[in-house]
């Protein structure tokens, strides 16, 4: 969890490790352990294997909102089809507007629409960038229980947020305290 | 032992030894070209194209410059790219304007110096619209940089575009070259016939090095002029960074 | 791969379902070849004698504005972040998209030139050849342009820096483009010009796409 005021990095360090940004000192490395075995990858990769939601939705306003999915779901290596879409989409109480063009969709919808690529494409690390903005309580409370799911599984989130979700961060960094300066 | 480019790398340094050798380069500069004028100025017309030869004085150095101060960008923006030397970047914003002027100067010279000759101020042969579309990458090598505020992306893209540029550049020459042949098969400011004179030649060196050196000079001082700026702008944002978190702790 | 062709299949359809763009281009094109008589006299010898030239120089006009979008309507909602993020090289990104342009605009511009050829009395036998050597010089069209596109992804204003940046690198096509005509239709020059737009065509599209990338993973920090 990181939480810190405007303009005290989050954004940034969330786009360093998600590998759009090369740190100007030291690396981003993953770590990925599977019965034993710990197998550790450089930031370049990271990008691949990580979900990325950030302050834009990442939806064509002129494909429904089931292609925006199918579309991403293709793109990002799930290629499984039309089970997971219609599911994602129910999830995130979309499915009745699956055959919709997303640009007719309210703000929060079209959130709600972005969020749900999620579900579509299974990656390990999640990084959130301020995800709840224009969702109401409901659609929080939906979002927090995809990520708890996705914790459970053995995924990672690192999100940014001001609001309170329902989950317990593992750790928390708080980002642009100031250390008390020695007065001159 | 380092290269010389690596002990240059720290921009203290790079003053100190550009401060010195400055004055040199100048005035050897200076000296070249006031030779080689003198020289050019002595010696007897050419036959066929009377006085108005002694431009070629200005003009195949302009030229020459022209062609040169590209490549002194390019290897920059490489230098920026891969090695991500610190200088790097200073070099080649400082040359670009100093190459569009050279050329402007070629485009001119050689208009003025072929008017006599073609009746007109212009024609589309394959050496002045070659300079001609090398001024244009000139121009886009300004614009893009003057378009984007963020100095440090501005660095890496003018870079990109001007890698692309130089690779692009013997293309667009050849492509020029390939047209000409097929309209013009005559081509012109030949100076003096097959051979150039001796005593066409000399002044014409003259002033070639002459320039070169007088770009070199101009060159390093226009980069003492950008870390001076740059050190300015890194003292303004050090204040704005101070208020910022003066800001901050106070919200705590 | 399959990321690779979805891309493209996406941006396919994007194109048909915001047909706009495609037929403003088409409109552009037309409007600039028909600005030709209408400023230099409707002399029919003339216009015919021209008519290859105008031909290709307004197509690359009309191709370097559409150009200027291709990347940034993905940058503005968001989703050029996560193409970022799949499997799929940058470089790869480019090219697919830089391959949709062709197929959606470039080859409609190419097919529309003897359209607009009638408005310039071109020359009968011109016309497969200029359709030809256009649909072999597009790529490069595209390919270069898409350059330039992503130099001026965040500060595309109206297309005029992307025009500065990219037509002085159009000029190889566009000499090629008219010499291979030329050389087609026996006028003048060989046929080796033919060869090198191919060339230039097939070099653009292994080239260029690296330095877009590079470009876009700069202006995507």
């Amino acid at each position: 969890m990181l939480i810190g005021p405007n303009g005290s990095g989050k954004s940034t360090l969330l786009r360093t490790l998600a590998g759009y940004i090369r740190p100007a000192e030291g690396h981003v490395r993953w770590c990925r352990q599977t019965a034993g075995e710990k197998e550790i990858s450089e930031s370049s990769e990271v990008s691949e294997v990580c979900h990325f939601v950030g302050h834009l939705d990442g939806i064509k306003t002129h494909l429904t909102a089931f292609e925006n999915l199918q579309f991403w779901s293709e793109y990002l290596g799930a290629g499984d089809g039309g089970a997971d879409i219609e599911a994602a989409l129910e999830r995130f109480s979309l499915d009745a507007l699956a055959t919709i063009p997303a640009g007719y969709l309210s703000a929060g919808q079209k959130r709600r629409l972005g969020l749900a690529r999620l579900l579509v494409a299974p990656r390990p690390i999640w990084l959130l960038d301020e995800p709840t903005v224009s969702l109401d309580a409901a659609s929080t409370d939906v979002l927090a229980g995809v990520i708890n799911e996705h914790l459970k599984g053995g995924g990672i989130t690192v999100a940014a947020t001001h609001i309170p979700m329902h989950i317990e961060p593992l750790a928390t960094l708080r980002l642009g305290v100031v250390a008390p300066e020695a007065t001159a | 032992m380092q290269t010389l480019t690596q002990r240059l790398a720290n921009p203290t340094r790079f003053m100190e030894f550009s401060g010195r050798l400055l004055p040199w380069i100048s005035a050897a500069a200076a000296l070249l070209i006031a030779c080689g004028l003198y020289l050019g100025f002595s010696a007897p017309p050419d036959y066929q194209q009377g006085e108005t030869v002694r431009i070629m004085y200005i003009h195949v150095p302009s030229a020459w410059l022209a062609m040169a101060i590209y490549s002194v960008i390019a290897i920059s923006s490489f230098g920026l790219l891969v090695f991500r030397h610190p200088l790097a970047d200073v070099s080649a914003k400082a040359a670009v304007p100093l190459g569009a002027a050279f050329t402007l100067l070629a485009l001119v010279t050689g208009s003025l110096w072929g008017r006599p000759m073609w009746g007109t101020y212009w024609v589309w042969d394959a050496r002045l619209t070659s300079v001609l579309i090398l001024f244009f990458l000139y121009l886009g090598l300004m614009a893009l940089r003057a378009s984007l505020e963020d100095e440090t992306l501005a660095s890496k893209l003018t870079a990109i575009l001007a890698l692309v540029g130089i690779v692009m550049l013997p293309i667009i020459k050849f492509s020029v070259d390939f047209a000409n042949t097929l309209h013009q098969p005559s081509s012109v400011l030949r100076v003096g016939g097959p051979t150039i004179e001796a005593s066409l030649l000399t002044p014409l060196l003259l002033t070639a090095a002459g320039f070169t050196l007088l770009f070199s000079a101009m060159h390093l001082k226009a980069m003492r002029n950008e870390i001076l700026r740059r050190r300015v702008k890194a003292l303004q944002l050090a204040e704005v960074e101070r208020a910022h978190t003066a800001q901050l702790a106070a919200a705590e | 791969m399959t990321a690779f062709f979805a891309l493209l299949k996406r941006d396919l359809l994007l194109a048909v379902r915001q047909g706009g763009a495609l037929g403003t281009a088409l409109g552009f094109y037309m409007l600039v070849v028909t600005l030709l008589p209408l400023g230099l006299g409707a002399d029919m010898n003339l216009l015919s004698r021209i008519a290859p030239g105008v031909l290709w120089i307004a197509l690359l006009l009309a191709a370097l504005l559409s150009l200027g979008r291709i990347f940034s309507s993905d940058y503005e909602d968001g989703t050029l972040d996560i193409l970022a993020t799949g499997t799929l090289p940058m470089e790869l990104v480019v090219t697919s998209k830089s391959l949709a342009h062709w197929l959606s605009t470039g080859i409609p511009l190419a097919l529309m030139a003897p359209i607009l050829g009638l408005l310039l009395n071109l020359d009968l036998d011109a016309y497969p050849v200029l359709v030809a050597t256009m649909l072999l010089g597009t790529p490069a069209v595209s390919f270069i342009g898409a350059v330039g596109a992503a130099l001026t992804l965040r500060t595309y204003r109206g297309g005029l820096l992307i025009a500065l940046l990219v037509l002085p690198l159009y000029v190889p096509t566009l000499i090629f483009g008219m010499a291979a005509v030329n050389g087609l239709l026996g006028v003048s020059g060989t046929s080796s010009a033919l060869l090198i737009l191919g060339a230039l065509s097939l070099a653009s599209v292994v080239l260029c796409p690296l330095a877009a990338a590079a470009a876009l993973r700069l202006q995507m920090q």
